[in-house]
């Protein structure tokens, strides 16, 4: 946290987010520099401990041998092109889990309907929670219904919690990338978000684009099994790529060089993008891993990566360097380069 | 030899070779928001020869609006009676009392339109509700209004109107070029979207009356290169031209049917711009025949005197007379969430794209940002 906290304030002639703020706006859920706001001024303050203050996607256990996440679910369409809320809440807490470096062991599903809610709808989405269940090897053990009046809620919400069993292996973790570390990701980014956005937003534009919500316990698994110098991992939800890789660039304190040539994307994905005037960097993914793995080891992560049905389009995107100054930057195409900042809030509500 | 299929790394070594025979420095204007989006979001800054420079002129919609044209859509939009679409761009715009946003988190009716034909099918399946329609932007989206007008009047709705602020850019680069407080502009990269609409022989005239190359150009980092390689070299030759390097989607004479469209519904009139003042002939007004789709005229809209937020800048930034990191609110009391100028808002924006992808070349524009910003950029 502390180099974390001295990065952002290095930068803080360009970047200032508010000091306080009176109301909660959408963009506190957005997983940018907002949200990071309401987290150091509200939740650390109050709730504080050593294994919350760390900030990853789990919290640690029983001396490292317990993982805990949890993650709420409010998407809007409830379906959506490549899949569903119920996809969505297996897949994102399950991928919390392994990118904590933990096996999935069991999960807790807690739903909050709204009054008229069709019992049809329902079936679908407990449906969808089984087979994306089913596919990642874990089960529902435990779980909570509560109903509001109409109005009260839109629809859905669901809240997975996931508890897993950390492997021996060292955890993927922050404070273990060095210089030189080369970054890797399994496929093509922006696609949830865009697929969801569209969905929303445009119905009547027929788009390839789907989500690529997935659980990737199995890809990540395997790798670890394989190559022990994968040494951090996260999955770039909210916030997208440029999220995870300016918080690599901010809690490492090294600089982070991505190579936008590289970065895997659908050219209907930046069509899309430019379209509704995005970045794809800023756009959440719900099946996609960002990791840094040893150098001499990359090329066979990628290998085994590649071989994986989740992974066949992953890609070297960039590497740790030595320069200390905590910013991430892209090389583009032109062979120009920028800086690649946090996003600041919501750009897309209500997409998971 | 088509000069946009070249590598971009062919692109620049030209360019940084036309520049090194050119022995001061220069300034090429884009007027467009997705030109200087387009630029930031591919360094293209970093890679530009020192003595040439590409700043931001009068081409984001949202940004070129006068604060008063947004007090009165806000005005509009936070009556009861009414629902008003707007594009999404405009809803974090402060007013002189708040935006359109805070309007609707206090109750009001503001509905975020991705086209202006959902704000027509909006009246269509609301009788009971008066929609207008917030129409804001160039010869790109004031074909659009157009047509949701047309298609208001075919299916007979009388509870559909337009709040119409659009602008012609042509006008506004005359208006740049004639300022007594003219910025440097040495060329312009001209709009490839409104170019579709208004075709490559409009701009004929800046060419003539203003000895002043325009080149229209694409959006792609290749595309964008290779335009102001073309500017660069005419510089360098001494040449005054105009050149379409957008062939592919922009014609001579543009689209006639939006052409006809536009001249079907609007007329020119003076139009009030953000930082500009009053232009002549800048401004797409409805016609006699389309009134009663008029919201100024239907609501009764009263005069709103017009006036810049205190201690914006806006006005000078697109005017190109100053860059963002100039202003005082930049970065500190002006972000992206805490909005108080317009360029901060638009994803177009000029400051938005500096606050969004750091300052770039800071140094040599005279302002002096982050230490460690500039360390990584070349």
């Amino acid at each position: 946290m502390t180099i974390h906290k001295s990065a952002l304030s290095s930068m803080s002639t360009s970047i200032q987010p508010p000091a306080t703020f009176q109301r909660v706006v959408l963009g506190h859920g957005g997983g940018g520099l907002l949200t990071d706001v309401l987290i150091n001024q509200l939740v650390l303050p109050r709730l504080g401990n050593p294994a919350l203050t760390d900030l990853l996607d789990s919290g640690i256990l029983d001396d490292g041998r317990l993982a805990l996440t949890i993650d709420s679910y409010v998407v809007q369409p409830i379906f959506f092109p490549g899949g569903d809320i119920g996809r969505l809440a297996v897949s994102g807490t399950v991928n919390d889990l392994a990118v904590s470096g933990a096996l999935p062991m069991g999960l807790a599903l807690s739903m909050i309907l709204a009054e008229g809610l069709p019992r049809q709808i329902l079936e679908r989405v407990l449906d969808s929670v089984a087979a994306t269940a089913a596919e990642a090897g874990v089960r529902v053990i435990t779980g909570d219904t509560k109903v509001v009046g109409r109005g009260q809620a839109d629809g859905i919400y669901l809240t997975t919690a996931g508890v897993g069993k950390m492997e021996p292996s060292p955890q993927p973790h922050p404070a273990r990338v060095q210089p030189g570390d080369v970054l890797i990701i399994n496929g093509p980014i922006g696609e949830h978000g865009l697929a969801v956005m569209l969905a929303r937003e445009m119905p009547e534009v027929q788009s390839v684009l789907r989500s690529d919500a997935a659980p990737l316990n199995g890809l990540i698994g395997q790798l670890r099994s394989c190559v022990p110098g994968v040494v951090f991992m996260r999955d770039p939800t909210r916030g997208g790529l440029a999220g995870v890789a300016t918080d690599l660039a901010a809690r490492t304190g090294y600089r982070i060089i991505l190579e936008e040539m590289q970065i895997p994307i659908r050219p209907e994905a930046r069509h899309a993008a430019d379209m509704l005037g995005l970045d794809p960097l800023d756009i959440a993914n719900e099946g996609k891993v960002l990791m840094a793995v040893r150098p001499a080891e990359a090329q066979a992560a990628l290998n085994l990566i590649q071989s994986h049905p989740l992974g066949h389009q992953a890609a070297i995107i960039g590497h740790v360097s030595a320069e200390i100054d905590g910013l991430c930057v892209l090389r583009t195409e032109i062979g120009g380069q920028r800086i690649v900042q946090k996003p600041y809030g919501e750009q897309l509500p209500r997409i998971c | 030899m088509n000069i946009a299929a070249r590598p971009s790394e062919e692109l620049l070594r030209a360019l940084h070779a036309f520049a090194a025979d050119i022995n001061r420095s220069i300034a090429f204007m884009e007027v467009c928001g997705t030109h200087t989006t387009s630029a930031f979001r591919c360094g293209l800054h970093s890679v530009m020869p020192k003595n040439v420079r590409l700043i931001s002129g009068p081409g984001c919609p949202v940004c070129v609006t006068a604060q008063a044209d947004i007090d009165e859509l806000i005005d509009l939009g936070s009556r009861r009676e009414i629902t008003l679409c707007t594009y999404g761009d405009m809803l974090r715009v402060p007013g002189k009392h708040g935006s359109l946003e805070k309007a609707r988190g206090d109750g009001a009716n503001i509905e975020v339109v991705y086209s202006s034909l959902d704000a027509v099918r909006m009246a269509q399946t609301h009788p009971d509700r008066q929609v207008v329609f917030a129409a804001v932007g160039f010869e790109t989206t004031a074909p659009a209004t157009a047509a949701a007008i047309c298609a208001a009047q075919e299916l007979g709705l009388d509870n559909f109107t337009v709040l119409a602020s659009h602008k012609l850019i042509l006008p506004a680069m005359r208006a740049l070029l004639s300022a007594a407080d003219r910025p440097k502009i040495d060329g312009f990269l001209c709009p490839g979207h409104v170019s579709v609409i208004i075709g490559s022989d409009a701009y004929r005239c800046i060419v003539e009356e203003f000895n002043t190359p325009c080149v229209i150009g694409g959006f792609e980092p290749g595309l964008l290169l290779s335009s102001l390689l073309c500017l660069t070299e005419m510089i360098a030759a001494g040449r005054v031209a105009l050149v379409n390097q957008y062939p592919q989607a922009v014609r001579p004479t543009g689209n006639a049917h939006a052409q006809a469209l536009l001249q079907k519904v609007f007329e020119t009139g003076n139009a009030r711009w953000r930082g500009l003042g009053l232009i002549p002939q800048s401004g797409l007004f409805l016609r006699q025949d389309y009134a009663r789709f008029n919201a100024a005229q239907r609501f009764n809209l009263k005069p709103v005197e017009d006036h810049e937020p205190a201690g914006c800048i806006c006005g000078r930034v697109i005017s190109g007379l100053a860059l963002p990191p100039e202003c005082k609110l930049f970065g500190r009391a002006c972000t992206p969430v805490q909005p108080i100028g317009p360029c901060m808002v638009s994803s177009e924006g000029t400051c938005a794209a500096w606050f969004k992808y750091g300052p770039h070349r800071a140094k040599s524009h005279g302002v002096a940002p982050a230490q460690q910003l500039q360390e990584v950029l070349p």
